[in-house]
């Protein structure tokens, strides 16, 4: 195949090999997005939209104190799902890696991580709401126990609710990356580090720790990404007692206030982008991958 | 007159002949504006006229355009979407709409894309009918009703065809044929509250910290706020339904202090979660809409849309017209438009709590015993029950709120946009994150 080429010279099989991708690309992400930036730009009247420039859109975005808020409570739920996810995604991995000896039993244990995602989305957070509200299940069992006598209303439409929320929805996207890098460590660095006579924290901190950590960068990208983007789970969990990026976002667009919209979510694409750099920065995942 | 046969042998019910007359008419106009030049082909061809119909769930019913369908013998396809999305498809893609179901607020923000075309008032028939409310803005008694607000008389006429601004007096020309309204105020639990609740300013009371809930739509929100906060006294708004930038920023202060002292359990978005929130005991007052009362009563736990001595928020439907109807499209259009004000629609949406703006054809479609709970503020002779059959209320009960005079006599202001409604979505966001 390596021989086949164009009449210039140059070989066409890897351009045709990437096109497919290339085109999906462009269609379903790039034009979109440059779409939405061009939009960010554009003069409006309130309902319609004129091809002008303007730095207006970004001004008010900008200058207004509740950009500030909203992108802290949304990196306040982005890193407190991280810290979870990750040390239940670690945890789940490591036994199921090193603790479960049988191959058969570590993909049935495998699979059975992934039951909960079976079902929808909005199914699985929505079956949250009778368990943690005011007249819940959680709430009548520690009343029932004596622990409490009036109803805990922390649990239900609360931070609480929204990040509880996420850690369940967004688990296994950490789990399976952890869980694919782990399996790749050679039994013998471990055994060769014991013989050594390193402690077990010493294995866990000098020897897994680094060579899982493209796993928690990988997923680390899922989880941040998917926390920064959403404004359901938000909206739901704290009853629309908090407000996300995106959430406010969605306010505008009702009122067709398309171009502050467009200018949030061009923010909130390099703030996403920044914080993905971030982490490729620190793992480069592109070589721990070919490794 | 071939047409008329033509139309008759495609007839299949009895009291199509008034239709057919109006068909006749309107044929007859057709071929003297020269609009249409052969009328044998339309009334042939009316069978195959298709009419998109997009309004909310609560305007939009699949049971009325089919009841529609057949009488007129063309089709009018529902299609529901909130009054948000609804703005955005008349700006944006007008073509997908024939008919548009908007809100009096959502008029007033999109007539001015001119995607609509003026209702010329001449076709329909029973403009004159009309209550008062609707069509000329005055209360029962003749005097003129609350204009805080976006009172729909206020966005209901234009000077022109080609106009996209608003006629201060009635004209002949209509942006839209109002439809239904009601008057909404708050829900309460009566067996969790226990007492007495006569006033909007109960909505912020302490004794109910943690446990009320507002609608997380800004502009209708921030209303039922103002309600509560003039209530309590503590503001006095020029016009709630335009507030000052002075005034949104006191009321969005005043929401933050409260929202952090924990008055609020929720804001509600969507109509099931305003159902929810009351039944499930985690709400004991709140924004409600009639349908969700019914909806938490019909579960058998008690909730009342409680009158309150300030008044009601008002809000209407208008069925407006797309700008590129023509033709035959457009006198089907018209067709059932007249349709919509004859009475079975209207008993219909009476039966949801919600009123026509022709209501003695909607009367005369009602039961006595329907008519004297919906309309008249009479105890229910016998059980009450939804358009769907199911029981509602039991016989002996009132409708909360009263008769019709009563509820839409006492309009303290209307749903509606601000002029400076891009400032008051920010403060809102700002209030929702605090």
């Amino acid at each position: 195949m390596s021989g086949r080429s164009s009449p210039s010279g140059r070989p066409l099989a890897p351009y045709l090999q990437v096109a497919p991708l290339a085109f999906i690309m462009l269609t379903m992400v790039g034009i979109p997005l440059v779409t939405v930036v061009m939009l960010s730009f554009w003069e409006f009247d309130g309902i319609a939209v004129y091809p002008a420039f303007t730095w207006a859109n970004y001004a008010e975005v900008l200058s207004s104190p509740v950009t500030l808020t909203l992108f802290l409570a949304t990196l306040k739920y982005a890193f407190l799902t991280l810290l979870a996810t990750t040390l239940i995604g670690f945890t789940c991995s490591y036994f199921l890696v090193f603790h479960v000896r049988n191959l058969k039993v570590q993909i049935g244990l495998f699979l059975l991580c992934t039951i909960p995602f079976w079902t929808s989305n909005v199914i699985r957070m929505v079956s949250w709401i009778p368990f943690l509200g005011r007249e819940g299940l959680f709430n009548s069992m520690l009343i029932k126990a004596g622990l409490i006598e009036q109803p805990l209303d922390i649990l239900l439409y609360s931070d609480f609710a929204v990040v509880l929320t996420y850690i369940h929805l967004f688990t296994l996207f950490m789990i399976v990356p952890i869980f694919n890098s782990m399996a790749k460590i050679n039994p013998n660095l471990i055994e060769a580090a014991r013989d050594a006579g390193a402690t077990p924290a010493q294995i866990l901190w000098n020897v897994i720790i680094p060579l899982s950590k493209t796993g928690i960068a990988l997923g680390s990208i899922f989880v941040v990404t998917l926390v920064m983007g959403d404004f359901f789970v938000v909206r739901v969990m704290s009853g629309g007692q908090s407000a996300s990026v995106v959430s406010a976002m969605k306010n505008n667009i009702d009122q067709l206030y398309y171009p502050v919209a467009s200018a949030m979510a061009v923010l909130l694409v390099t703030v996403v982008l920044l914080m993905v750099t971030a982490i490729l920065r620190v793992v480069d995942i592109r070589a721990e991958l070919a490794r | 007159m071939s047409s008329e046969t033509a139309l008759k042998s495609a007839s299949h019910s009895v009291t199509r002949r008034d239709l057919l007359k109006s068909a006749a008419a309107l044929t007859g106009a057709a071929v003297g504006s020269g609009v249409i030049g052969a009328p044998m082909i339309w009334a042939q061809n009316i069978k195959d006229v298709t009419l998109n119909q997009v309004g909310p769930s609560y305007s939009v019913i699949a049971d009325i355009t089919e009841k529609a369908s057949a009488d007129l013998g063309f089709k009018i396809v529902p299609q529901t979407s909130d009054t948000t999305q609804l703005m955005a498809k008349v700006v944006n893609q007008p073509e997908t709409i024939d008919i548009a179901d908007l809100e009096f607020w959502g008029l007033q923000k999109v007539y001015r894309s001119g995607n609509l075309q003026p209702v010329e008032v001449s076709k329909i028939k029973m403009w004159g009918d009309m209550t008062p409310l609707m069509r000329d803005g005055k209360n029962f008694d003749g005097s003129d009703m609350s204009r805080q607000g976006t009172l729909p008389v206020k966005v209901l006429y234009t000077e022109s065809v080609d106009s996209v601004e608003f006629a201060a007096a009635p004209t002949g020309l209509a942006t839209a044929m109002p439809t239904i309204y009601n008057a909404d105020t708050l829900g309460i639990r009566p067996d969790l509250v226990g007492r007495e609740i006569s006033t909007w300013a109960e909505l912020f009371n302490p004794e109910f910290k943690g446990k009320t809930a507002l609608v997380n739509i800004p502009s209708i929100g921030i209303m039922d706020a103002a309600m509560a906060l003039e209530a309590r006294g503590d503001l006095k708004y020029g016009d709630k339904g335009n507030m000052t930038r002075e005034e949104i920023d006191k009321t969005i202060d005043a929401l933050i202090a409260l929202k952090k002292g924990g008055q609020f359990r929720a804001f509600w978005s969507t109509f099931d979660e305003s159902v929810n929130l009351m039944a499930a005991g985690e709400v004991v007052i709140q924004s409600m809409w009639s349908p969700a009362v019914t909806a938490v009563k019909s579960r058998n736990i008690p909730c009342v849309y409680q009158g309150l001595k300030e008044g009601y928020r008002g809000w209407g439907v208008g069925m407006s017209l797309m700008r590129h109807l023509d033709g035959l499209k457009l006198e089907a259009a018209y067709e059932y438009l007249n349709w919509y004000l004859t009475g079975w629609q209207g008993a219909f949406i009476a039966r949801q709590g919600y009123y026509s703006s022709v209501p003695q054809t909607a009367i005369a479609n009602l039961t006595e015993n329907e008519r004297g709970y919906w309309y008249e503020g009479k105890a229910a002779t016998e059980d009450i029950k939804d358009p769907y059959g199911n029981i509602m209320d039991k016989a002996g009960a009132y409708r909360d709120g009263g008769s019709f005079e009563q509820r839409m006599g006492n309009i303290a202001c209307w749903n509606a946009v601000m002029d400076e409604d891009r400032y008051m979505i920010q403060r809102w966001n700002e209030f929702v994150s605090s």
